[in-house]
């Protein structure tokens, strides 16, 4: 098996025990990325070099004998959502195609304290905004299992990276779906962990109540030892949860004994694709025969769930991306241009006597923040900052922002009633796999109906994982959802473990 | 309810967007069909539950009132489009 087929976990073994240098290991997946990345396009940037000077850097100490941190020469790929200081940080969009933090975000620092090797850059859905990674304003990345397709969204190229083995960890974002359905697509695993278990300092803010970073892996004790390092309170985050962060690596291969899953009736409604249902079903009973009492439940509010979502993550947006205006950092429209389409506009109505229209005249200032931020944000940020700013303003406020902020609640309580009797919830992660390029981009809400499943978690604040549970005839693989209670990622892990360990998927790669 | 032309250009001015001709029209129809969409939740009965803003509620998450450095002004005017190392340049807000 060449090393990359191998998981994170395994490589760390090989790298303590001198069998691999993490230079042979960032070299070897710098080869891989250059072999396919021209077909996939998972990496917005790589830098070849510092990731070396890293990986020696490793090697040096480890042959020290010095301290090291967990990730210790580990090439780890990284959605180009999280500031890094004086690198670029882009979130695919080209409002900020030449900004440079000041600053790194927690995130980050704890990669670097773990001692990982940063790889690069992946891409992704602009501002985080999309189901395909279509939306970036750079490049489009294609699922490594059918180039055709897309690796789902909005962190596809850190799916597709890991499904292409080109690093063996990858740090994904997740608002509404964004590592767990492209985990599905992909065939890899994609963890979300509960609100304010992971830092969002120096994450780019999409909906501040809702977004959360998360690993992408090839298998649920990697993602164990990567959410391990980047997990815990952060001050400088005030809605990081001040609660210790158990031993997830140490503890996930234990097997939980007298586990109650359970899984909504809603669903395996109509609009499951039959594969799908047929693999998830599998896996219920595959978790039966492990000895866990696998039993229905409901919840009743989750078909409000996209409804709930697409008006609080947009509402959340417009406010958090109100701050990209030209005037500190990031793009501006050029203001030569646009003064002397404001003298124009101004000749023009005094010629015609209009005093209204003068008036009404956008001031130069307001020109600018109009033009540049209609340079910089492609049509899916705009579209979601219009409906925010819709559902926010005056006589809409009481009917939409509000009136989605007590379904959210029902949808929390939903959850907590099903907790009561089970311990994890199972089920599908997308009615279908893998979309074609191009199949839903003229059809916004399409789109948005992908994230059926996916949503309720972000809104109740709780984890979720997704792992591969199959594939369907085509080869497409198919992903298995597995929700917990808040704080619960013990037992999520080691429930997702299980089946893991009792099944092969985790083990196929694509044919690429 | 449905979504004028006018609504989307008011809130395109709220949003701070330029939007085209050709987008204008466009948009209207997306969001009328977005907008439409999330109506459904008009129906949903949510009598006495009480709105949540937070997944995960804490309040009063303050820190020590104590003077902690803050970013240099260089550092805060590097990505500046224009600036005169004292502060950020902007075109004319009043008038000229």
């Amino acid at each position: 098996m060449s090393i990359l087929q191998r998981t994170a976990c395994e490589l760390v073994g090989s790298l303590r025990r001198g069998e691999l240098s993490s230079a042979e290991l960032t070299q070897a997946c710098l080869d891989r990325i250059r072999a396919v990345d021209g077909q996939v396009g998972a990496f917005l940037r790589v830098d070849e070099q510092r990731a070396l000077e890293q990986a020696e850097a490793i090697d040096q100490r480890r042959a020290k004998k010095q301290a090291l941190g967990p990730l210790a020469g580990l090439p780890v790929a990284v959605k180009d959502v999280l500031c890094e200081r004086g690198e670029l940080t882009t979130c695919a969009s080209r409002m900020l195609a030449d900004f440079r933090p000041p600053y790194d975000s927690t995130v980050v620092a704890k990669l670097k304290a773990a001692d990982a090797v940063l790889l690069g850059r992946t891409n992704m859905d602009e501002f985080a905004m999309g189901g395909s990674t279509e939306n970036s304003a750079f490049q489009v990345t294609h699922n490594p299992w059918d180039l055709a397709r897309t690796p789902g969204g909005s962190s596809g190229g850190s799916a597709a990276c890991i499904a292409a083995g080109m690093t063996p960890l990858a740090i994904g974002t997740d608002t509404g779906g964004s590592i767990r359905q492209p985990a599905g697509l992909c065939g890899v695993v994609g963890m979300k962990p509960t609100y304010g278990r992971v830092s969002r300092y120096g994450l780019v803010a999409f909906a501040s109540s809702l977004d959360q970073v998360g690993p992408m892996t090839h298998s649920v004790e990697d993602a164990a030892l990567l959410v391990e390092v980047i997990a815990g309170h952060d001050p400088r985050d005030s809605t990081s949860l001040d609660e210790p962060v158990p031993q997830y690596s140490a503890t996930v291969n234990e097997p939980l004994a007298g586990l109650r899953i359970g899984f909504a009736k809603e669903h395996f409604a109509e609009g499951l694709d039959a594969e799908v249902d047929q693999a998830v079903r599998a896996a219920l009973e595959e978790y039966e025969s492990l000895g866990a009492k696998v039993e229905e439940i409901s919840l009743p509010h989750g078909k409000h769930g996209v409804a709930t979502y697409y008006v609080i993550a947009p509402s959340e947006a417009s406010s958090n991306l109100a701050r990209y205006d030209g005037a500190h950092y990031g793009y501006r429209t050029d203001e030569q241009e646009m003064l002397i389409e404001l003298a124009a506009q101004r000749k023009q109505l005094q010629a015609a006597g209009d005093q209204r229209g003068l008036d009404n005249l956008d001031s130069a200032l307001v020109r600018m923040y109009r033009r540049t931020r209609a340079e910089g944000f492609g049509p899916e940020v705009k579209r979601r900052i219009m409906l925010g700013t819709y559902s926010l303003s005056a006589g809409y406020y009481d009917a939409y922002y509000l009136k989605a902020l007590k379904v959210r609640r029902q949808i929390r309580q939903d959850y907590d009633r099903a907790f009561e009797k089970v311990d994890l919830i199972a089920g599908p992660i997308t009615a279908s796999p893998a979309f074609k390029l191009g199949e839903m981009t003229d059809d916004p809400l399409a789109m948005y109906l992908v994230d059926l499943y996916t949503v309720s978690a972000n809104l109740a604040g709780i984890p979720g994982l997704c792992l591969p549970c199959g594939f369907t005839k085509a080869g497409l693989p198919i992903g298995l959802q597995l929700q917990a209670r808040a704080l619960d990622e013990e037992r999520l892990l080691r429930g997702a473990r299980m089946y893991e360990q009792a099944t092969d998927w985790h083990k196929k790669r694509a044919p690429l | 309810m449905a979504i004028t032309r006018q609504d989307v250009e008011k809130v395109a001015l709220l949003a701070r967007l330029q939007l085209s001709e050709a987008e204008l029209a466009t948009m209207s129809e997306q969001l009328a069909e977005i907008v439409g969409y999330v109506d459904h939740l008009a129906q949903v009965n949510t009598d006495g539950v009480e709105p949540m803003a937070h997944a995960i509620e804490r309040s009063n998450v303050f820190r020590d009132d104590c003077v902690v450095e803050s970013l240099p002004r260089e550092e805060a005017l590097a990505g500046a489009p224009h600036h005169d190392e004292r502060g950020y340049l902007v075109p004319a807000v009043l008038g000229d």
